[in-house]
């Protein structure tokens, strides 16, 4: 485990917190298509020896979580000509501080549990820990859809980051399947955000209220 | 090989109708793979093929005491689909029988799955196939319940993907060589990480749980219940949660021979006695009759639950439960679905009367509404009463009164809504569209099916499937 792939979560980490403190949505979408590139970049430094197999795998991870994605989500955004505030429903503080709080708590825990030694002084496991739970505050600490696909990448970005650590052992075609299938997830959600905003003009999932008890 | 016919079957099917030209014909497809499939599983039921050790999916133990229910409410609900359609004349509906077949196809995929990213690949993608049905009418309030659905769903489907590679890791930590099916996982299980193994059961239980709908991650079942034709709640409420609950025995199979077996039980009981609660609470309160029996879906994940948390006895009454829900719920939905569009609204304010407007469905209606809340004798009495008596012999008193209490609790909160439906005079908005949809035999016949077969199950449930219960609890609880 590299110096150089530590700088990488850690850079990773700090957009995190960078996202959570973010209040513009071009930004946020910003700073997940930087996250999904870093990480995408990842597997080569990780990869002692060099393998085709692992340039297109983080090829495909870069193009899609850096590129594809966030593209998706720049056109919706400029479609549905919406106001550009993320109009949180928990404050940016708030979450800022919950976001830190979670990264501390990450590597306390990640401390914590027991590691194999080729992994004990890397930074995969607390970043993915705090990555999954910056992931889990936007979804839930923001109003509008966009925002919440953001931190829905962020979540898949995290999950993504311990699945590094499998990446040997585990048969490749878990690893090919999950990509496919959480791509297929977003670009889902991506059609979806395309359509509720034709049906209801602005992306505020706070109108989203006609259905309750 | 016979086994992954049950697959190939649907999905051809799924192929088939994207390449049909008819709109009209088209949908005859659903009851062709439907009978194919039920024919085979029920067939496999009989005479069960062997699973090659190691394989990552199989007609196992638990694959068999499962899928055949799921198969035949398909089967129920394809008929349904053709007369279902046919109202809809000018829809387009490609995707939809398309992704009927397709949501099939990886259900079957998913009970087969012997490896546990296998199993996830096959929760994820019947998780996708599913959001274009829930959104089949069209309106806002489809809309938001498939946002609700997929924002849901796909965090819960999320965390399962965390939960199986904690589960990995646990198993690299212990020197595995990376096999993650099941049986392996099982056989390393003394080598597992404790605390990663604890860790996977959590998140699997969130996300997993999320899928079957457990309290308090059932938030997207009464939308997307609510929303979506009866026949996509009928499949979702009897095939989609019993995927995840499968999913989940499977798992804990693993972390209880880990050394894992009182978290797994305490983390059941108290998660199935808590959705039983919340349904009850809002089977109280709730004024919409399809909203309604998502909440009774969420009750009986609760049932399932409290059964899987009880060893042996528990989980062969919860397999038993698995096809009385997904059977007498099929009826329940189908119905509903009926009596919703002759009424044209949704709310107990709105419809009344409807035993004038649609009487035969009214009285399935009603009939399925005792059936799923327990009253003998039809199948889920038995098998709730087979549940209690678990709860019981396991020492858990206060759990077995907790059990009876939202029971009865769930069944007042249905039965007043059920009557308060079906009695009284029709509101002028039944009067008028009620003549547009009238009752046929392609609307009924199924539901009549379903609602017999769950009587039957209740007076005879036959010895192929009493042993294919007892084997899968074997299985997975090995008697010591």
């Amino acid at each position: 485990m590299s110096g150089a792939s530590n700088l990488l979560v850690g850079l990773a980490m700090g957009l995190n917190l960078l996202a959570l403190a973010s209040g513009r949505l071009p930004s946020i979408i910003r700073i997940a298509a930087a996250q999904g590139m870093v990480l995408g970049s990842l597997p080569l430094l990780l990869e002692g020896e060099f393998r085709w197999l692992t340039v297109l795998v983080a090829a495909g991870t870069i193009a899609v979580k850096g590129v594809v994605i966030p593209g998706l989500l720049q056109r919706a955004l400029r479609a549905a000509n919406i106001d550009r505030e993320v109009e949180p429903l928990l404050g940016y503080i708030p979450s800022l501080l919950l976001g830190a709080g979670a990264t501390i708590g990450a590597v306390v825990l990640a401390g914590m549990l027991p590691l194999l030694p080729e992994h004990a002084g890397s930074l995969l496991v607390p970043g993915s820990f705090a990555t999954v739970v910056s992931g889990l505050l936007l979804l839930m600490g923001r109003a509008k859809a966009i925002s919440q696909v953001c931190g829905y990448l962020i979540l898949e970005n995290g999950i993504y980051l311990f699945g590094l650590l499998l990446i040997r052992t585990m048969p490749l075609v878990v690893e090919a399947g999950v990509l496919l299938d959480l791509t297929v997830a977003v670009f889902v959600i991506g059609i979806i955000v395309d359509r509720i905003q034709r049906e209801f003009d602005t992306l505020d999932t706070r109108k989203l209220t006609v259905l309750r008890e | 090989m016979k086994a992954l016919g049950l697959i190939l079957i649907p999905l051809a099917g799924a192929l088939a109708a994207l390449a049909w030209p008819s709109d009209r014909t088209r949908p005859w497809l659903l009851p062709a793979a439907g009978a194919c499939h039920a024919l085979l599983a029920l067939a496999l039921l009989a005479f069960p093929p062997p699973v090659a050790p190691g394989a990552w999916m199989g007609y196992d133990p638990l694959a068999r005491a499962v899928l055949p229910a799921v198969s035949l409410l398909f089967l129920a609900c394809s008929v349904y689909a053709v007369a279902y359609l046919g109202l809809h004349e000018r829809r387009k509906n490609r995707g939809f029988v398309a992704g009927l077949l397709l949501l099939l196809g990886l259900i079957s995929l998913a009970h087969q799955a012997l490896h546990l990213g296998l199993l996830w690949i096959a929760v994820e993608t019947a998780t996708l196939c599913t959001v274009p049905l829930i959104h089949f009418n069209g309106t806002a309030r489809a809309f938001e319940a498939t946002w609700k659905y997929l924002l849901v769903g796909g965090t819960g489907i999320a965390l399962s993907l965390f939960g199986s590679f904690c589960m990995g890791y646990a198993s690299l930590h212990g020197g595995g060589a990376g096999d993650l099916t099941f049986a392996a996982l099982a056989a390393q299980a003394h080598l597992l990480s404790h605390p990663w193994v604890a860790g996977a059961w959590v998140l699997l239980l969130v996300g997993y749980g999320t899928k079957m709908g457990l309290a308090p991650m059932h938030t997207w079942k009464p939308d997307a219940y609510g929303e979506a034709p009866g026949i996509v709640g009928a499949l979702l409420a009897g095939g989609m949660t019993t995927t995840a609950f499968v999913a989940l025995l499977r798992v804990r199979q693993v972390v209880d021979a880990a050394g894992g077996a009182g978290l797994t039980s305490r983390s059941l009981l108290l998660m199935g006695l808590f959705s039983m609660l919340v349904a009850a609470l809002f089977l109280l309160g709730t004024r919409d009759f399809k909203r309604m029996l998502a909440y009774s879906s969420v009750e009986h994940m609760g049932i399932l639950s409290v059964g899987a948390a009880l060893g042996g006895a528990g989980v062969a009454a919860a397999l038993f439960h698995v096809w009385n829900n997904s059977l007498t719920k099929g009826a329940l939905f189908l119905s509903a679905g009926n009596i919703r569009r002759a009424a044209g609204a949704r709310t107990v304010d709105e419809v009344g009367g409807m035993s004038l407007v649609t009487p035969v469905s009214a009285r399935i209606f009603v009939v399925g509404m005792l059936a799923v809340t327990a009253c003998p004798p039809f199948g889920p009495f038995f098998s709730e009463l087979r549940i209690l008596r678990a709860t019981w012999a396991g020492g858990h008193v206060a759990g077995a009164a907790f059990f009876l209490t939202f029971l009865f609790l769930a069944f007042l909160g249905m039965s007043r809504l059920v009557f308060a439906i079906v009695d009284g005079r029709p509101r002028p908005a039944a009067r008028a569209t009620g003549p547009r949809f009238r009752e046929t035999a392609g609307t009924l016949v199924p539901p009549l099916v379903l609602l017999g077969l769950s009587l039957g199950l209740g007076l005879a449930a036959p010895a192929a499937l009493q042993q294919a219960w007892a084997a899968a609890a074997q299985t997975l609880f090995p008697a010591p």
